[in-house]
C-alpha cells in the first residue's frame, strides 16, 4: 500500500498532505522535514526512487512542484511513478492546465480529487473520466445545496 | 458582526505577508475570529471557518480547536458542510483522539443515506482512517455495500473492507461470501478494487489461499481478465500509453503471483498468460516496463518453467541497457534477487552489470557492486578484480568499506595465485587502507602467513608501501606484523619475484620506531610495532637497539605498551633462554569462514561451498588423564608427559589471538621455570597452534642427519626422519613413520610420547589413525622437541591399536637418536 503522498514547492513549502496510516502530528512534521530535505538534495538527473527506513520514496517534480510518495518495501516503484502520473493528469483535467497556484488555492479541490482516486493507500478507480465524472457530480451537489450561502463562489 | 472572510481571501492575505512573523500575526488575527465564531455557534460559516483553519494547520499552524467542528460540519445536512467536515475528519482526526470515535454515529448514518456521493464520503473517511473499534461497529454496513450493484460504491467498499481487515484480521471471515462474483463485474473501478481485496486476504491467511485457488479456481478467472486486456483494442477510458488499464494489469500479475507461489498446478495454470504479457508489452514507455518488471517478479517467484525464467532475466537484461534510470534500478535491484537461483542466467548479463559501475547514479552504484560480488567466480575472477578495484580506487568513500571486505572475500574464495592474491590485497591497502574492517588484519596476517613462498615477496612489498604512508592504520599493522616476523627475509634480500631492495637492520628499525611516535599511529598500531621490534630481537644479529627501545617503553603513558615492554624486557633479562622459542617463525593457521559485505550466500551454478571448510584431519584426542597413565606407567620422575595436541578449536581472528599470545604470555616469575618441572596442558600451546601433518621448513642442510629406525614389532614398523626448525637451532622436528607389514589394517592406531625433564616436546596430528596392511601406506605424525639445553635425546613411546579386533598396546624407549639431532 502507499504509506503517504506529499507535495511541496523548491523552497520546501507543503501544499498537500495525504497520511494513509495513523501518526501523531510531530511524526508528520518530522517525515515532512525528513522528505523535503532528502528530495530537494537529489540531483537533477538521479533515479526517482530513494530508500527510507523500511519505505521506498518515489518523487517526481512536474515545474516548481514536488510530488512524493511513500510506498511498502514490496510495491512496484515503475507503478508508482505512474500513480503520480495519473494525479497530476486529473488535476490538470478539472483545473485545465493546472499550475501550483491552482493547488494552493482551491486546497481543498486538490483533496477531493485525490479521495475520489485513492482509498486507504491504494487505488480505487482507473478511470480518468470516472473520476472527473464523480468529482464533477459532487461540485453540483454543492450548488445544489439549498442555501444562498452555498453557491460554488463560498470558497471565494 | 461581519461576515467572515472567505478561503480565498485569507490566502492571498497570508501569501502578502513578508516575513514569518507578520505571518504568525494574520494567523493569530484569524484564529481568534474563527474561534468567536464557533463560540457562536454559527451554522452558516461554519463551513468556511473551519476550511480556513484547514489552510492554516497546512502552513503548520495548530488547529485542534477545530475537531469538533469537524463532527459538526459531518452531522450538518448540507454536502457542503459534509464534505468539508469529512475533509477535516481526516486531517485533524486521528484514531488518538477519543473525539473520533463520535464520527461513528455520523459515518453509520451516511453510510445508509439516500445520496452515494454522501455514501461515497463516509466510506472514503472510514477507508482511510477508521479506527479499530469503528471498524468493528461498521463492518456490518460495509459488508452489505461491498454486495450492491452500484459500481461507484462497490468499488469504495472494497477498499474499506481491506482497512477493515488490516486493522481488525478477525473480520476477515464475513467478506468472504461477498468477494464471490466480484470478479464478473465489468467496470474496472471495481475489478481493481477486488483484486486488491482478494490479495489481502490471500495474503494474510493461508486458509484463504488455498480457498480461492481450488474452491474458487482463482486463477482461471484472472487469466482471462488480464488476456481480455491485452487482447482488447483501445479502449479510451483506460488507455495510457497505448496499453490497456496497467494499474489493473500490474495488480492481477501480482495476486497471481501469490496464487503461485509453491503450487505448482496454478504456476502451469499461468504459464501462458505470463510469457504472452511478456513479450507483447510495449516498452518505449515506463507504464509498458512498469508491467514487464511485475511480470518479472511473479515469474521468478512461482515455480515457473525454465525458459520462462529465461525469458524473465532476458527482460531484466534489457533493462539494463535501457536510458531510463529508473529502469536500470529497478533491473540490478531484481537481479540481485535472482542471482542465488539463476546464477548463470545472471552470469550472462555479466558485462552490462559491470558498466553499471561507472553510473552516476549512487543508488545505481551501489546495487551494481552488490552484484558483481556476487557475479565472481574462478573463470572471471582476474577481469572482474580489474573492474573491482578501479571502482575501489574512484568510488565515494560511503562504498569504500563494503567494497574492500568483498574484494578481500573474493580473492580469497578464488584467488588463481598466492602472488596475484598478494597483490590484490596490497593494491586494496594502499588504496583504500583506512576504510578496510577491522577484522581484515588478522584475516590478512593469517593468509599472509599460509602463503610460505610469498612471504619475502609480501614483506618487501609491505615494507615499500611503510615507506610511502603510514597513514592507514590497517595496511601499518598488517605491515609491521609482517616485518617483525619476516625480516630477516627482508634484510637478507631474498625475494625472488621482483628486485630485492636492499635495505639494512637498522633502516627496518627507523621505520617501525617511526610508526611508535608518530601522531598518526592509534595505539593499537603501536602495539603492533613494539611486538615486531621484539620479534626482529632473534631475527636480526643486532640486539642491543632494541633492547634500548623495550626499556625506553617500560615507562609508557600507555598502559598497553607498558605492559608489553615491560614483560619483554624481562624476557631479555631473566628468560633470555626462552625468547628464541618465544618468539620463532609463526606456523601455519587453519583458516576460518569469513563475512563479505552482503550476506547473500555465494553459489557459482555448481554448488560451491560458500565457506571455506577447514582441512579435514582426523580427529584425535588425547586427555590429560591418557598421558598420566604414561607417566604412572612408566613409574619414572624424569619422564615428562607430553599432551598431544587435540583439533584445538580454530582461532576465530587467527592474527589478533596470536598477538595475545605473545603479549599476555605470563611469565610471572617463579619456579624452576625449568619450563618441564610441572607441564600445565596450556603450555606446549603457546609453541604451536596450527595444525599441520607436515613438517614445517624443511632445511635442506639438516637432511644430513639420518633417519632411524625407532621401534619394529610384531608388524608395526616405526621409523623417525628429522629437520632442523630454521631458524631456531634448539628445535629438531621429527617426523615418525609408522608402516604395518601384517596382512590387516591397524586401526585406531594412536602414537604418545613422553621426554625427559629438560626438554619440551610437543606432538602434531597424526596424518591418519589407519596403518593399512602390508605395507601400502604410512601413517606419519611431526614431533617437534625442544633441546635448549642440548642434553641427548631420549624418549619413551606408547604405542595402541587395533588388529583383527583385538586391541594391542605396547610401549618401548628409544635411545639410539643420531647425535646430530639433538647436538
Amino acid at each position: 500500500m502507499m504509506r503517504f503522498l506529499l507535495l511541496f514547492s523548491r523552497q520546501g513549502k507543503l501544499r498537500l498532505q495525504k497520511w494513509f496510516t495513523p501518526m501523531t502530528e510531530r511524526e508528520k512534521k518530522k517525515i515532512t522535514r525528513d522528505m523535503t530535505t532528502m528530495v530537494l538534495s537529489r540531483q537533477p538527473r538521479s533515479c526517482n526512487f530513494l530508500h527510507w527506513k523500511d519505505l521506498k520514496i518515489i518523487y517526481k517534480r512536474y515545474a516548481s512542484l514536488y510530488f512524493c510518495l511513500a510506498i511498502d518495501n514490496q510495491e512496484n516503484e515503475l507503478i508508482a511513478l505512474e500513480v503520480i502520473q495519473r494525479y497530476v493528469e486529473l488535476l490538470d483535467k478539472y483545473f485545465g492546465n493546472v499550475c501550483e497556484l491552482d493547488i494552493i488555492f482551491n486546497f481543498e479541490k486538490a483533496y477531493f480529487i485525490l479521495d475520489e482516486f485513492l482509498i486507504g493507500g491504494e487505488i480505487q478507480e482507473t478511470s480518468k473520466q470516472m473520476v472527473n465524472r464523480s468529482i464533477e457530480a459532487s461540485d453540483m451537489l454543492q450548488e445544489g445545496d439549498s442555501s444562498e450561502w452555498f453557491e460554488v463562489e463560498l470558497f471565494g | 458582526m461581519p461576515a467572515p472572510i472567505r478561503l480565498r481571501e485569507l490566502i492571498r492575505t497570508i501569501r502578502t505577508a513578508r516575513t514569518q512573523a507578520e505571518e504568525r500575526e494574520m494567523i493569530q488575527k484569524e484564529c481568534a475570529a474563527i474561534r468567536s465564531s464557533f463560540r457562536e455557534e454559527d451554522n452558516t460559516y461554519r463551513c468556511r471557518n473551519v476550511a480556513k483553519l484547514l489552510y492554516m494547520h497546512m502552513l503548520g499552524y495548530p488547529a485542534h480547536f477545530g475537531q469538533l467542528e469537524c463532527l459538526k460540519l459531518i452531522a450538518s445536512q448540507k454536502f457542503t458542510d459534509k464534505r468539508i467536515g469529512y475533509l477535516g475528519a481526516m486531517l485533524l482526526l486521528d484514531e488518538r483522539q477519543d473525539v473520533h470515535l463520535l464520527m461513528t454515529n455520523c459515518i453509520k448514518n451516511d453510510l445508509n443515506h439516500s445520496t452515494q456521493y454522501v455514501q461515497g464520503l463516509a466510506l472514503c473517511t472510514l477507508g482511510c482512517m477508521g479506527s479499530s473499534e469503528m471498524c468493528r461497529d461498521l463492518a456490518g454496513e460495509v459488508e452489505k455495500l461491498l454486495k450492491t450493484s452500484n459500481s461507484y460504491l462497490r468499488k469504495k467498499a472494497a477498499l474499506c473492507a481491506v482497512h477493515v481487515i488490516r486493522k481488525v484480521p478477525e473480520l476477515m471471515e464475513m467478506f468472504l461470501p461477498a468477494t464471490k462474483n466480484l470478479l464478473s463485474e465489468k467496470n474496472h473501478g471495481v475489478l481493481h478494487t477486488s483484486v486488491v481485496l482478494l490479495t489481502e486476504m490471500c495474503e494474510r491467511s493461508p486458509d484463504m489461499l488455498s480457498h480461492f485457488r481450488k474452491n474458487e479456481k482463482l486463477v482461471p478467472q484472472l487469466v482471462r481478465i488480464l488476456k481480455n486486456l491485452i487482447m482488447s483494442g483501445y479502449s479510451p477510458e483506460h488507455d495510457v500509453s497505448g496499453i490497456s488499464d496497467p494499474f489493473l494489469q500490474v495488480r492481477i500479475l501480482r495476486l497471481l503471483r501469490i496464487l503461485g507461489k509453491s503450487d505448482d498446478d496454478s504456476s502451469e495454470a499461468m504459464n501462458d498468460i505470463l510469457a504472452q504479457v511478456a513479450t507483447n508489452t510495449e516498452t518505449s514507455k515506463n507504464v509498458g516496463n512498469a508491467i514487464l518488471y511485475e511480470t518479472v517478479l511473479t515469474i521468478m517467484d512461482i515455480k515457473s518453467e525454465s525458459g520462462l525464467r529465461v525469458l524473465a532475466i532476458n527482460i531484466l537484461g534489457r533493462f539494463l541497457l535501457n536510458n531510463d534510470k529508473n529502469i536500470r534500478y529497478v533491473a540490478l535491484t531484481s537481479l540481485l534477487k535472482t542471482v542465488q537461483t539463476d546464477h548463470n542466467a545472471v552470469q550472462r548479463h555479466r558485462s552490462t552489470i559491470v558498466d553499471c559501475l561507472k553510473d552516476l547514479d549512487v543508488s545505481i552504484k551501489r546495487r551494481a557492486m552488490e552484484l558483481s560480488f556476487a557475479l565472481v567466480n574462478g573463470n572471471n575472477i582476474r577481469g572482474m578484480m580489474k573492474e573491482l578495484l578501479y571502482f575501489l580506487d574512484s568510488c565515494d568513500p560511503e562504498f569504500k568499506a563494503d567494497c574492500a571486505s568483498g574484494v578481500f572475500l573474493a580473492a580469497e574464495k578464488y584467488a588463481p595465485s598466492k602472488r596475484w592474491h598478494i597483490d590484490t590485497i596490497m593494491r586494496v591497502l594502499t588504496t583504500a587502507g583506512s576504510y578496510v574492517r577491522d577484522d581484515s588484519v588478522p584475516n590478512l596476517i593469517q593468509l599472509i602467513t599460509n602463503s610460505v613462498e610469498m612471504h619475502a615477496y609480501t614483506v618487501q612489498r609491505l615494507y615499500k608501501a611503510l615507506l610511502d604512508d603510514i597513514s592507514q592504520q590497517p595496511l601499518v599493522q598488517v605491515a609491521s606484523w609482517c616485518i617483525g616476523e619476516y625480516g630477516d627475509l627482508l634484510v637478507s634480500g631474498q625475494c625472488e619475484e621482483e628486485e630485492p631492495i636492499q635495505v639494512t637492520e637498522d633502516e627496518v628499525l627507523d621505520v617501525l620506531e617511526g610508526l611508535l611516535v608518530s601522531n598518526l599511529s592509534t595505539p593499537v598500531t603501536r602495539g603492533y610495532s613494539l611486538t615486531a621490534i621484539m620479534k626482529l630481537s632473534t631475527r636480526f644479529s643486532g640486539v642491543n637497539r632494541i633492547k634500548k627501545v623495550v626499556s625506553i617503553y617500560g615507562s609508557s603513558i600507555d598502559v598497553e605498551l607498558q605492559q608489553r615492554a615491560v614483560e619483554y624486557n624481562a624476557l631479555f633479562k631473566k628468560y633470555d633462554h626462552m625468547r628464541p622459542a618465544l618468539l620463532e617463525r609463526m606456523p601455519i593457521m587453519e583458516k576460518t569462514a569469513t563475512n563479505g559485505p552482503t550476506e547473500i550466500v555465494q553459489t557459482n551454478g555448481e554448488t560451491e561451498p560458500s565457506v571455506v571448510e577447514p582441512k579435514h584431519l582426523p580427529p584425535v584426542t588425547q586427555p590429560a588423564n591418557q598421558a598420566n597413565d604414561l607417566l604412572d606407567l612408566l613409574g619414572g620422575n624424569d619422564v615428562v608427559p607430553v599432551i598431544q595436541t587435540t583439533m584445538p578449536t580454530k582461532p576465530a581472528s587467527a592474527g589478533g589471538e596470536l598477538l595475545d599470545l605473545l603479549g599476555d604470555l605470563s611469565l610471572s616469575g617463579g619456579p624452576a621455570t625449568a619450563p618441564a618441572s610441572s607441564v600445565p596442558t596450556s603450555q606446549p600451546s603457546f609453541l604451536l597452534d596450527g595444525l599441520s601433518s607436515q613438517p614445517l621448513f624443511n632445511d635442506i642442510a639438516a637432511a644430513a642427519i639420518p633417519p632411524m629406525t625407532a621401534y619394529n614389532k610384531n608388524g608395526l614398523k616405526i621409523d623417525f626422519t628429522f629437520e632442523r626448525a630454521n631458524p631456531n637451532p634448539n628445535v629438531a622436528v621429527i617426523t615418525i613413520h609408522a608402516s604395518n607389514s601384517t596382512e590387516a589394517d591397524m586401526t585406531e592406531f594412536v602414537f604418545q610420547a613422553a621426554v625427559p625433564k629438560t626438554f619440551q616436546l610437543q606432538l602434531l596430528s597424526p596424518s591418519s589413525n589407519v596403518v593399512p596392511a602390508l605395507n601400502q601406506g604410512t601413517v606419519t605424525q611431526v614431533i617437534r622437541v625442544l633441546n635448549p639445553q642440548k642434553q641427548q635425546l631420549r624418549m619413551r613411546i606408547k604405542l595402541t591399536y587395533t588388529l583383527k579386533g583385538s586391541p594391542v598396546q605396547d610401549l618401548a624407549e628409544v635411545n639410539n637418536f643420531p647425535a646430530q639431532s639433538w647436538q
